[in-house]
């Protein structure tokens, strides 16, 4: 364990701070290798980014917010009332 | 409380934007790499401009194809803040009403798209404060001061794992559910940036609020979300094709 002593050098709280900014690669070389460096040695941690990962392919599919049924043309409609006043 | 300046008729002037955006531009995160799989409206790369032009001068009919890109992210910001179909269909169209009135006075310092979400999320907010005042007080500004300090939840916290296999309109429901249980300044930023896939720059713009202050709350947000979520991702829910690693360390 004395040897993880370095590369757990950053705690579990830092990285939970961090996670967001190194899943949006807006850290620094040095901090996302000492954080690598925690992952890999910290299950906690590992869980939490790739659950964090996980959440983000999930709502990023595109899928979450369906426009309601006939927006479309919805939408189309009241623009066509409104084009010729302008 | 906001940088971004409002007129009246809650059209937004952009002037002001340029002195936060830092390009992300040519970035590859981990995180993009992973989830940029599919196309993003907010990044359409239509000849808009010569669009737009030709519409201010005189080609109305042609606003419905300048706009329809962007159908699916106005509705889904006005949905962020007002949580609630109909309500956010009425915002949405009323903010491409307006752009279409307002079409000449859009600076093109700032793409169109962040224009109509910027329009799209004055026009939710009024509506929310017409409609429940006493709750967009305290649910909008109230909770900055704890911003940064949330603690992911510890293993034993966790529900347990529900053992049924989801289907996808359940698992949508489920992270309706999540994102519903957001506070309003949470639930914006992860909306535009992760649901949208809106840049933190467009994001910063859209909310009038700085790059700091989106990435800040987009820390809390996702770490809520994935607490929210987690148990349903631990290998008993299946996605399509798709393949979600566990996320319990056994
Ligand atoms: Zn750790």
């Amino acid at each position: 364990m004395a040897d993880h002593t370095k590369e757990l050098a950053i705690n579990c709280l830092h990285v939970a701070q961090e996670i967001s900014n190194y899943l949006e690669g807006e850290i620094d070389d040095e901090l996302r290798r000492r954080m690598e460096a925690h992952f890999s040695g910290c299950a906690h941690c590992t869980a939490i980014l790739d659950g964090t990962n996980n959440v983000l392919r999930l709502v990023g599919d595109g899928e979450i917010f369906e426009l309601p049924a006939g927006f479309s043309a919805r939408l189309k409609a009241r623009l066509a009332k409104v084009m010729h006043t302008v | 409380m906001t940088i971004g300046v409002m007129e009246s008729n809650g059209i937004p002037v952009v002037l002001g934007w340029l002195g936060t955006a830092t390009s992300l531009a040519g970035r590859v995160s981990p995180r993009e790499k992973d989830i940029r799989l599919s196309a993003t409206p907010g990044n359409v790369s239509l000849p808009e401009s010569g669009l737009i032009d030709r519409i201010v001068a005189g080609e109305q009919e042609l606003f419905y194809s300048l706009v329809q890109p962007y159908e699916r992210a106005v509705y889904g910001a006005a949905y962020a803040i007002l949580r609630n179909e109909a309500d956010a269909e009425d915002a949405a169209q009323e903010a491409v009403v307006k752009a279409f009135q307002h079409l000449k006075s859009f600076r093109r310092e700032a793409k169109f798209s962040t224009w109509l979400i910027q329009i799209a999320i004055n026009e939710a907010r009024m509506k929310l404060r017409k409609n429940r005042p006493h709750l967009y007080e305290s649910v909008d500004e109230g909770k900055q001061t704890s911003d940064g300090e949330y603690i992911p939840k510890d293993w034993a916290d966790w529900r347990e794992i529900p053992s049924e296999q989801l289907n996808r309109k359940q698992l949508r429901e489920a992270i309706q559910k999540a994102i519903d249980s957001l506070s309003t300044i949470y639930r914006e930023v992860f909306v535009l940036r992760d649901v949208q896939k809106l840049s933190i720059t467009e994001t910063a713009q859209s909310l009038g609020i700085t790059e700091a202050s989106v990435k800040t709350r987009l820390l809390r947000a996702r770490l809520q979300m994935r607490d929210a979520l987690a148990p349903g991702l631990d290998g008993g829910w299946s996605f399509g094709d798709g393949h979600w690693k566990k996320v319990r360390p056994w």
